[in-house]
């Protein structure tokens, strides 16, 4: 298992690095001078000599990548001070740390996410073994029909609607604002409740089906119907024979969902104006700022490849066959 | 069947062509006697699933209308880009009030605004709409086809030689699957676009159209190379496979004539999943801000455009969304029942 888990994470290390490389090289490749965007439009070449000399463009490509890529390790010296060792440089728009941006906003990204994936994976799949288990019944039907709809809405139109229904016709609720968990779980929760609802949603919807199948799959498995077959109760067969096995197929899809997810909570980041990594990634893109956009997508990344030997993990636990090879 | 016998006989190559021609002939007749190939049983069955007819349908529509906006847009008599509310020619006809917001039922819809106003403009919603689902579907189209093909054509290569070539694609395979995409997507479009034009001028549309289909292209064809190259992988070791290699087969022959129609049916299911979720992808960059910009008319765009209006007008979300649920929902509909057709042993 150890063995396993340091494989996995060496992996993870080299996939950053290549990921890293090749954002940088795509955007010093890119003919568009860095220097020239910040610049603007009358520019002065001594002032963009200037800007050039403070951004490091003056230096080779592979001096710029070798900076930028040990500065991860051990940090690095900007003109404004000691940037700490987890260094993802100096945004040019800005002129904060990047990786100070990215603590900043990346609770907000965190909460959003954790909560979402709390809501869809108990809704989703108690929903989906709800009608397995009910198969034919009204409940199976009104789950099956509801996932499938509720399957094909996207955040950024339901997230409207929820908010003109709960935020501007009626005052029920604030606008969905971040506060931290430590100040307040609960102006947390009320903060946030209504994003992590929307965005848990369509991955529900998604969950509820695949739970459905999965279990239905696993019922007409051999060994369950063994039990059966034995005079065992419905019920214990359901939880103790059917139910781990249905989980595999799901763990696996959460994995290949990662990334979808993060792109969900960029989603909604921006269809409720929340300052998270989504957000940050939106404004390095727009300004052209490479040093946020490179922190990003790296942190986004490792995020996702965190994630994925956690999945990886569980899903060892749940089938022991994943254990042994 | 007969031919591994056939090539044991002392018939050289050049007297082989004919009698695979001869056998080939046989077989043709043989199906007008029997009369159903994979594709016409697939058919049949689709043919039987209501949900899937009426969903293809519904699809077909949508391309239908989308394709014809132009013609659509002369009868209902607007266009995407008239500003409505400031143009003064239309000063006769006012569409918004004196706050920007539109004058009427439902975010102004009327005998010449079919689907209302866009607040503060005045554009007509429904030309923007359908161009916007044209716009939309083609991209969308273009985007899928180059993905499936590249995917193919990947999957194929590298499940048909193995090996080290196999080894490698399936590396490269994985690097590009742990990107981020959809952080991705939105970095790279600026970038992608700056390859064409020097960023401080106008970019024009059509290389924004160029730049959103690369990156869509560069970032998505994994799946389909992956699930291309398990076909073919167990594929490889069938019997037709193994006689037409012993029949002397070209390694292209046997891609082309042996292997290439039987991942035709998971091909064609992947495409009917695949593509709505492009176009869901491409609205996700103009909702973000980095796909196509005013005055651009696009689905996506909607939104942004709708949440930026939710407050003061709810109306105008009505339209693209109802639409888009519709369109998703027949599409994954659809998906589902061509993959039954195929397979009815996955019948849920």
């Amino acid at each position: 298992m150890l063995q396993f888990i340091l494989r996995r994470l060496v992996g993870a290390v080299v996939t950053l690095f290549l990921i890293g490389a090749a954002t940088f090289f795509l955007f010093v490749a890119a003919p568009s001078d860095y220097a020239s965007l910040a610049c603007g439009r009358d520019c002065s070449p001594a002032r963009l000599e200037s800007i050039r000399e403070a951004l490091g463009l003056n230096l080779p490509v592979a001096q710029q990548f070798w900076d930028f890529m040990s500065g991860i390790v051990v940090g690095r010296d900007f003109p404004d001070g000691h940037c700490a060792a987890p260094c993802l440089g100096q945004s040019f728009y800005s002129g904060d740390f990047v990786w100070d941006t990215i603590m900043d906003r990346f609770p907000l990204t965190l909460s959003l996410t954790a909560g979402a994936i709390l809501v869809f994976l108990t809704i989703g799949i108690g929903a989906g073994m709800l009608a397995a288990y009910r198969r034919g019944s009204t409940v199976d039907k009104l789950a099956t029909g509801a996932s499938m709809v509720l399957s094909s809405f996207q955040i950024y139109f339901l997230g409207p609607i929820v908010l003109m229904i709960f935020v501007y016709s009626t005052g029920w609720v604030e606008s969905p604002k971040y506060v931290p968990f430590t100040e307040s779980p609960f102006g947390w929760l009320a903060g946030l409740w209504i994003p992590m609802v929307v965005m848990a949603t369509i991955f529900t919807a998604q969950y509820t089906r695949m739970a459905r199948a999965s279990m239905i799959e696993q019922l007409a498995e051999e060994h369950v119907r063994t039990a059966r077959a034995k005079g065992m109760g419905k019920k214990y067969v359901f939880f103790r024979y059917a139910w781990r096995g249905s989980l595999i197929p799901i763990v696996t899809v959460l994995g290949i969902d990662i990334s979808a997810l993060l792109g969900g909570g960029v989603v909604t980041e921006l269809t409720f104006s929340l300052q998270g990594i989504g957000r940050l990634a939106v404004d390095g893109a727009v300004n052209k700022d490479l040093p946020l956009t490179m922190g990003v997508m790296l942190f986004g990344a490792f995020f996702i490849l965190l994630l994925n030997i956690l999945v990886d993990i569980v899903y060892a636990w749940i089938d022991p066959r994943v254990r042994l090879s | 069947m007969t031919s591994p016998a056939k090539t044991e006989g002392p018939g050289s190559a050049v007297a082989l062509d004919p009698e695979l021609d001869a056998t080939s002939q046989v077989a043709e007749g043989a199906k007008k006697l029997e009369g159903r190939s994979p594709g016409q049983l697939m058919w049949q069955r689709f043919k039987r699933d209501r949900t899937g007819m009426i969903c293809a349908g519904v699809v077909i529509f949508y391309f239908v209308v989308a394709l014809c906006a132009p013609l659509l847009t002369m009868i209902s008599g607007s266009d995407p880009y008239t500003l409505y509310g400031q143009d003064p020619t239309y000063a006769d006809q006012p569409v918004l009030d004196e706050f920007g917001l539109p004058l009427g039922w439902f975010g102004g819809v009327s005998g010449s605004h079919w689907f209302g106003v866009e607040p503060q403009y005045g554009r007509d919603l429904f030309a923007m709409l359908l161009y916007g689902m044209r716009t939309s579907l083609l991209m969308a189209l273009g985007v899928t086809v180059l993905v499936m093909l590249t995917g193919v054509i990947i999957g194929l290569v590298g499940g048909y030689f193995g090996g080290r070539t196999d080894y490698w694609l399936g590396r490269i395979t994985d690097f590009f699957l742990s990107f981020p995409s959809q952080l991705f997507f939105i970095a790279f479009m600026p970038v992608v676009t700056a390859f064409f034009v020097d960023p401080r001028e106008e970019t024009p549309t059509y290389f924004r159209a160029v730049a959103i289909l690369i990156v869509l292209w560069v970032l998505g064809w994994m799946g389909m190379a992956r699930l291309v190259r398990s076909t073919v992988l167990s594929l490889r070791e069938r019997e037709f496979v193994e006689a037409a290699k012993v029949a002397g087969a070209s390694p292209v022959r046997i891609v082309r004539k042996e292997i290439l129609p039987n991942i035709v049916s998971p091909i064609l299911v992947q495409f009917t999943y695949q593509l709505p979720s492009t176009i869901l992808t491409i609205a996700f960059l103009s909702f973000a801000g980095v796909g196509f910009v005013e005055p651009t008319p696009d689905w996506g765009r909607l939104f942004a455009a709708g949440a930026r209006y939710a407050e003061q007008d709810p109306a105008f979300m009505f339209f693209p969304g109802v639409a888009l649920v519709i369109f998703i929902l027949c599409f994954n509909l659809l998906g589902d029942s061509v993959r039954d057709a195929f397979d009815p042993k996955s019948g849920r």
